[in-house]
């Protein structure tokens, strides 16, 4: 087991080393000077402009550039960004608040979602299950920003249940809203993944035993059913974290949410590569990480998962 | 110790030697299927007393299984059960949700058939035999735990404590029908419902359950209702029997009188259907007498036949068997294999597994040579490799005179070679494409081949069909639209599509159930003779075997044990595992069958590996 996991963190290395080389050649490719984009329409000096190109090693080559960026990153000096903030500092204040959001969305979808998925596949061709069906395919279907901007102007703006937009100050609550929105589309996937699972494993050989032995239902269902059908839900959970983290972009924008997508979204306006390329490693270590938990969690669910040699 | 705890084989207050313990009278079942009602069984009547062995014997669909879980209301709610049902003196049917609930696994307890798959894969065997007997009794999780261990021995598994801790995945098959049995048993039920126990088991691990079943049987004085379509199996453990075909008892009666004097038209072809090892072979070697010819072989001596008994049989035995010539093997092999070894390739990180080693066969034209062994013995590893399926890792193959030991994957000498070798598989279901008419089925190797097309390719089709006993005009249907013993015909049309000098039958009769096995058979056999070619039949079942083979070859743990012809296998056979695999096949006659049972409790002593 200590090998696995072992193994599985020697992994992240040459992909955190090929991601970040890639984005920061993409950031290094953009067109437009970064610099004097900077100053928009007021260009100042050339002398300026060279000695800001200097500090920020932007006339040095790609290699060199991104040998630099590693040196500082091992040496844990991320460097400042063009207007002089600290990366790190930018970096402990967006991603808290991003966590909080993807985690809020990972809990509304994964309760959710099992619970719905649980009922309708115990209740198959009823009318729950009908419904939960049909309206599931329309949550699949809607573009996230539409289902934002109309649960924003619904529920924020009309019947003012929650505010609108969450501002600078972020607290679990104010999140609820756009967590909703971030997790409706995997909520749908989770409840139609437990609902295809639970109907397969309620026709198990095993329940049908669990019934002979004298169980009642709810026994047979909370005992058997529910842990061999979460098993392939805890995957799918588990890769929707990293896609929660980075994807949470969209919803940022329209509940004005101060997290990881907004940043991203301005870096890359400004052409900043050490920004883009510190937030997107983040980005990764976290996606691998969450994918390492499901592998455990597949594990610890599933006894005939091992995974020693 | 509470009372609870022990296992004394008087039950205090138990119902009187004549009074039955389940009573079942005019039992239907239905199942609605599109809106109608279509019956599964019809008016049964049948009754079982304390430590009894009601056999219910049918084929697939005749609705032995369907009635028997409706006893316990274990049917999907689209069935209708009707009549009556008595539990010691209380009805059954009825009855509400948590009385019914009450009875499941205390007083009546069910072993179901697959036990790798009726035991809950993510809970230890402990677990779910604790969580049996807590249901029903108020005892501390301690207790129960002790009382979980002593089933697990009393099952006889050779570790309790670590079968007490392992997942069903860590068990092998036998010993995780014996925790099942020990988890059904747990709570001292009055009636056992045993689903086809052990079909799903090698024939040695079979023999080794139903002994452990009739030690139970005589220590628990429970009543036993033991569902199965293998006549073998009931001849040995059966007191009673009743015969089901197409929801119907058509007869009933105890176990000598079914066996020796059946009365009903089914019954009398279904006990003609069963395969019965040493009956099979050719016209002249006649009868074999497994069991004297193993107690020869053995030197055992047998309490339950008359010494000078034994020894006529013996003697007899000997004289077939010097009498018996083995026919003059002409002709060029068509399968060789000398000192072979086969391996799965290794996948990523999991290393190649050697499942043959040392394998020497030869098979001349016109020869049957059946390959025999347990699951895992290798036997399929070597039909596989012969149709260069899996490459040889050591050693030579030679294939019609080629030898393809060296040929490379899926390279031009293999499609060469594969025209001159059929194929037929073990389930005729996943066989064959769904998608395609059984007519195009047929004709594909022969269209690929390039040997024929066009009209002349729709007359050898139909030629084909004719071949296997089929009407021609199947050959536009669907394989959903047939039985599973026409889906096999379509196997063999095919393998013989292209001629093939060698053919290879991995298991094609095992799916199948004894009537249609017994035709299927048949028709193998003659177009074999008619035509000619050479086979090598693999299978599990002896008797199968037996009725084929002209050589039979027996494997154990990838290498080939014991090889010679029919006669000398079944007359002389000298390998312990041989004569081990040979006594743990069922005799479908319970006097014959308790010979051989004493005889194998011999062969099991003298070595116990």
């Amino acid at each position: 087991m200590i090998q696995f996991i072992l193994r599985r963190l020697l992994q992240v290395i040459p992909v955190f080393l090929g991601t970040t080389l890639l984005v920061y050649f993409m950031v290094f490719a953009l067109p437009g000077d970064p610099i004097r984009a900077l100053f928009g329409d007021r260009p100042p000096s050339e002398a300026v402009i060279a000695q800001l190109r200097q500090q920020y090693n932007l006339d040095e080559p790609f290699w060199v550039q991104y040998g630099l960026f590693l040196k500082n990153l091992f040496t844990f000096n991320l460097g400042v960004d063009f207007t002089g903030q600290p990366i790190a500092d930018t970096l402990a204040r967006v991603f808290p608040v991003t966590a909080m959001l993807a985690i809020e969305a990972l809990i509304i979808q994964g309760v959710f979602g099992i619970a719905f998925g649980l009922v309708a596949g115990l209740r198959k061709g009823g009318i729950f299950d009908s419904s939960v069906l049909v309206l599931s395919l329309v949550v699949i279907a809607i573009p996230t920003f539409v289902l934002g901007f109309a649960l924003q102007l619904l529920i924020g703006v009309q019947l003012g249940w929650a505010k609108p937009t969450v501002g600078s100050n972020v607290t679990w609550g104010s999140l609820i809203l756009p967590a909703v929105v971030l997790g409706m589309v995997s909520f749908a996937y989770v409840l139609r993944l437990t609902r295809a699972s639970v109907i397969e494993n309620m026709n198990a050989d095993y329940v049908r035993t669990a019934t002979a032995k004298g169980l009642a239902r709810r026994q047979v269902v909370t005992t058997h059913v529910l842990r061999n059908s979460l098993i392939p839900v805890i995957t799918y959970l588990g890769a929707s974290l990293g896609a929660l983290m980075g994807g949470a972009i969209v919803t940022e924008a329209i509940f004005n949410v101060p997290g990881v997508g907004q940043k991203l979204y301005q870096a890359i306006l400004r052409s900043e590569g050490p920004t883009v390329v510190a937030i997107v490693s983040v980005l990764v270590l976290v996606f691998v990480l969450a994918n390492l938990l499901v592998d455990l969690l597949y594990a610890w669910l599933d006894p005939r998962i091992r995974y020693e040699n | 110790m509470t009372d609870f705890i022990t296992l004394d084989p008087v039950v205090a207050p138990a119902p009187g030697r004549n009074e039955p313990v389940l009573e079942v009278r005019g039992l239907s079942v239905d199942f609605g299927v599109d809106k109608k009602w279509v019956p599964a069984a019809i008016g049964l009547n049948y009754e079982v007393r304390a430590g009894e062995v009601l056999a219910i014997v049918g084929e697939s669909g005749s609705g032995k299984s369907a009635s028997s879980m409706a006893l316990l209301g274990l049917l999907p709610s689209n069935s209708r059960v009707t009549g009556s049902v008595k539990l010691v003196g209380q009805e059954l049917l009825g009855t509400n949700e948590a009385n019914i609930r009450a009875v499941r696994g205390k007083e009546v307890a069910v072993i179901f058939q697959e036990p790798m798959t009726a035991l809950n894969p993510v809970y230890t065997v402990g677990a779910q035999i604790v969580e049996t007997v807590r249901l029903h009794s108020e005892v501390s999780p301690d207790e129960a735990r002790l009382r979980a261990l002593r089933m697990l021995e009393l099952v006889e598994l050779p570790d309790p404590e670590k079968a007490f801790r392992s997942y069903p995945h860590q068990l092998s098959g036998g010993q995780r029908q014996r925790a099942m049995i020990a988890q059904s048993l747990s709570c001292d039920p009055k009636l056992l419902i045993a689903d086809e126990p052990t079909t799903a088991l090698d024939v040695t691990v079979q023999a080794e359950i139903l002994d452990l079943m009739r030690n139970l049987r005589n220590k628990l004085d429970s009543a036993i209702v033991l569902i199965t379509h293998d006549m073998g199996v009931v001849a040995d453990l059966a007191d009673r029997i009743a015969v089901m075909r197409r929801g119907v008892i058509v007869e009933t009666g105890t176990a000598a009188q079914i066996f020796h004097n059946p009365q009903h038209e089914y019954t009398k072809a279904l006990l003609a259907a069963v395969p019965h090892l040493g009956q099979g072979g050719s016209d002249t070697s006649g009868e074999v007498d497994v069991t004297a010819a193993l107690a020869a072989a053995a030197h055992a001596e047998l309490t339950s036949i008359p010494e000078e008994q034994l020894l006529r049989r013996e003697r007899e035995n000997a004289a077939a068997l010097a009498a018996a010539a083995a026919a003059k093997p002409q002709g060029e092999p068509v399968l060789e294999l000398t000192d072979v070894a086969i391996e799965y390739p290794k996948q990523g990180r999991v290393p190649a597994f050697r499942a043959v080693e040392g394998a020497n066969l030869v098979i001349y034209p016109g020869q049957v040579v059946g390959l025999v062994g347990e699951s895992g013995s290798g036997k399929t590893t070597i039909g596989r490799a012969a149709v260069g399926l899996l490459p040889v890792a050591a050693g030579t193959m030679k294939v019609v005179g080629q030898d393809i030991s060296a040929a490379k994957r899926n390279g031009r000498q293999l499609h060469e070679m594969r025209r001159h070798v059929g194929m037929v598989f073990q389930d005729p279901s996943s066989s064959l494409n769904p998608r395609l008419p059984i007519g195009e089925s047929i004709g594909e190797p022969m269209f690929l081949a390039g040997v024929a097309k066009g009209v002349e390719l729709q007359k050898r089709i139909e030629a084909l069909l004719d071949q296997v006993e089929l009407p021609r005009n199947y050959r536009n249907r669907y394989p959903h639209e047939l039985s599973g013993g026409q889906k096999q015909r379509v196997g063999i049309a095919r393998a013989l599509s292209l001629k093939p000098k060698l053919m290879v039958a991995d298991e094609p009769t095992s799916a199948l159930d004894v009537s249609v096995q017994a035709k299927v058979l048949d028709l193998f056999q003659n177009l074999q003779k008619e035509l000619g070619f050479a086979c090598l039949f693999v299978t599990h079942d002896l008797a199968v075997v037996d009725v084929l083979a002209d050589r039979i070859c027996v494997m154990q743990r990838g290498r080939i044990v014991e090889q010679g012809t029919r006669d000398q296998i079944l007359r002389n056979p000298q390998e312990p595992y041989t004569q081990r695999l040979l006594a743990a096949v069922p005799l479908p006659d319970p006097e014959k069958q308790r010979e051989r049972r004493e005889l194998r409790a011999q062969l099991m002593a003298a070595d116990p590996s």
